[in-house]
């Protein structure tokens, strides 16, 4: 148990671990997804193409809404974009920077199951059986064309009572298969060979504005989550009042029909200062709706409060 | 769990342990890839070569990229390359000495994905079917084909199950000649491996050990300081958006003062003490200027002493005499790499 609190606090340190973590585990369910799945291609000439490329195409796309959906970063990025100017000034650059990161992180896993799709080769094979050309397999040459199209449709089922020892069958199977594999491994060199020339150029274009962007987006980020912080912090002290109040209220009316009950109202006093004034619905509704439309500026050398 | 968490703090404690760490596992990961990638070699007779060595070289390609990428180093190379040289020289041999420990890092996946491909076999055998030597290996009594014929028989010797050339070549006898020759290559390979890593271990203290030990030196401190900045940059982001809110709050309560005759007695001892963590940057454009000044002009190696107050401050004591020798002292002790 200890490791894994050791673990969870490593993660829990800045949220950029926690994306990496979250886009991580990810990429590991996406594998984990793809053996669990019993791919039974259809094994019918026009349903084949639909189901291979389906299973090749929809989950990746459900992945990469599910990696959107999961990056908190997403919805700081969507309100810092939507927000009306107030006094704070709109840099455009920071929003860039958040959304690029954003996409790369949701990208991992359908990249992964794109990959270890293709490699695994019975998508494609199930997809294009029925595209290939009879002339090459020596087994399908001199067959007529429809009852070709319905053989070269059942290669992927190797349980098919036509085709179960069919060297032909075996032959397209491979050929199918290395293409797939081929397909993949060049995917995944474009891929390394296009993040490594990223990080490796990166440096070399506008490193002071990528320091800046990135130290805003963190602010940002950690603003929200201070902030958050604080209402929490007065609206339980207002919920606490509130009901102390409450109670008061109701002693003093007791006391009115009875004998008189000790005072003990001073502990009340602290709390006051750190409601900061704000002391009634409607403060608190015009707290938020000013913190929304009109986030103050980002200045703060001024020690005493201002209007 | 205390070993697990003394393990865990060594591969944190630097980036170079973190490193090593990330190698293993990469390693690892190689010999996984290896085994759960399912061979499947097209036995056709120019598909065959293609994708026996496509197999052999693209992988062990992508890991040692995938070995850069994944090295934080990567960037800090880049930017101490391209950075202006504002008030502290570049050297070049840190530069070097970063880039070779990147490098050596990275090129253990790849052999290690090489070497169990190679002790393997599939992938010589698919590659070289064609090429095997019929007539010394081959059944003496078999039906004159055409060369074409040959190599498409050839080519069918990894697929068991579609081979028919028993009587041209037995399909064992082949297998086991190219398999024979994958493996002699696989342990060539890791001899010649393991020697290169031993000269080079045992031979570097041999030649400039000094300028090793200075690039060593500084390539930890390139490191250390860029983390350090980083934090400090997040502790002053999240003071800032302290002082920010907590203003924030109070403008929102002076507006409601007229109502409620009620100031905040608490706020300016909080606000004090995450006004000094600001260290005296208080708006977004002296922020800006610091990160800007940070990549243009990086601060020169070497530290200052407190600042003195001057002789009219120390009217009335005895100690001014003294004051002034010891920063010189202090200065001469940490010389400036610049």
């Amino acid at each position: 148990m200890d490791r894994f609190r050791m673990i969870f606090q490593y993660f829990q340190s800045n949220s950029e671990s926690i994306m990496n973590g979250i886009c991580g585990l990810l990429a590991l369910a996406s594998v984990k997804m793809y053996t669990s799945f019993d791919f039974s291609c259809p094994c019918l000439p026009q349903y084949n193409m639909a189901y291979g490329l389906g299973i090749m195409f929809i989950p990746p796309t459900i992945l990469f809404l599910c990696g959107l959906i999961l990056n908190r970063q997403s919805l700081v990025m969507l309100e810092e974009w939507r927000r009306p100017q107030g006094r704070r000034k709109k840099d455009l650059a920071v929003i860039r920077y958040m959304c690029s990161s954003i996409m790369q992180r949701a990208m991992v896993a359908p990249v992964v199951w794109i990959v270890v799709t293709l490699l695994d080769g019975k998508c494609l094979i199930c997809a294009f059986s029925a595209s290939m050309d009879p002339e090459k397999f020596v087994g399908f040459a001199n067959v007529s064309t429809v009852q070709v199209q319905q053989l070269l449709a059942k290669v992927p089922c190797k349980d098919d009572e036509l085709l179960r020892n069919n060297t032909s069958r075996k032959a397209v199977s491979r050929y199918l298969r290395c293409w797939s594999q081929a397909l993949g491994w060049s995917i995944l060199l474009i891929l390394i060979i296009a993040a490594f020339l990223a990080r490796w150029l990166r440096p070399c274009f506008n490193q002071a504005t990528l320091l800046q962007a990135r130290h805003w987006s963190n602010y940002i980020d950690i603003e929200q989550k201070i902030f958050e912080e604080t209402c929490c912090e007065h609206s339980r002290l207002f919920a606490h009042k509130c009901i102390l109040h409450f109670f008061e209220s109701m002693r003093q009316e007791i006391k009115l029909h009875s004998f008189s009950l000790p005072r003990e109202g001073e502990g009340a006093e602290g709390e006051e200062d750190l409601l900061r004034g704000i002391t009634d619905q409607d403060q608190v509704n015009k707290l938020l709706k000013t913190w929304y439309y009109e986030k103050p500026p980002l200045d703060v050398s001024q020690a005493t409060p201002r209007h | 769990m205390d070993k697990f968490r003394m393990i865990f703090q060594f591969f944190q404690s630097n980036q170079e342990s973190f490193m090593n760490g990330i190698c293993g596992i990469m390693a690892l990961a190689s010999t996984q890839m290896y085994s759960a990638f399912d061979f499947n070699c097209p036995c056709l007779p120019h598909y065959n070569l293609v994708y026996g060595l496509g197999i052999l070289l693209v992988p062990p390609f992508i890991l040692f990229l995938l070995g850069f990428v994944l090295n934080n180093n990567i960037s800090m190379l880049a930017e101490e390359w391209r950075r202006p040289q504002g008030q502290r020289g570049k050297d070049p041999a840190v530069l070097r000495y970063m880039f070779c420990s990147m490098a050596q890092r990275a090129m253990i996946a790849p052999a290690v994905w090489v070497s169990v491909t190679l002790l393997d076999g599939k992938c010589i055998t698919c590659a070289f079917c064609t090429s095997v030597p019929v007539e010394t290996l081959g059944n003496a009594s078999h039906p004159r084909l055409s060369q074409g014929e040959v190599q498409r028989v050839l080519a069918r010797i990894p697929c068991k199950e579609i081979y028919n050339g028993q009587q041209l070549i037995a399909n064992e006898v082949a297998v086991r000649y190219l398999r024979c020759i994958s493996q002699a290559l696989g342990w060539c390979f890791v001899l010649l491996m393991t020697t290169l890593a031993f000269l080079v271990r045992s031979l570097r203290p041999c030649f400039s050990q000094a300028a090793f030990l200075k690039s060593r030196y500084w390539s930890h401190y390139i490191d250390i300081e860029r983390k350090l900045f980083d934090e400090t940059c997040a502790e002053h982001a999240r003071s800032f958006a302290k002082v920010c809110i907590q203003q924030f709050f109070e403008s929102m309560s002076t507006d409601l003062v007229a109502s409620h005759c009620h100031l905040p007695r608490k706020a300016p001892a909080d606000a004090g003490e995450a006004a000094e963590k600001l260290l005296g940057i208080t708006d977004r454009g002296a922020m800006n200027m610091a990160l800007k000044s940070w990549h243009r002009c990086k601060p020169p190696l070497h530290l200052h002493p407190p600042a003195l107050p001057t002789g009219n401050g120390w009217a009335g004591e005895g100690q001014p005499p003294t004051h002034p020798s010891a920063p010189r002292r202090e200065t001469a002790a940490y010389y400036s790499w610049v």
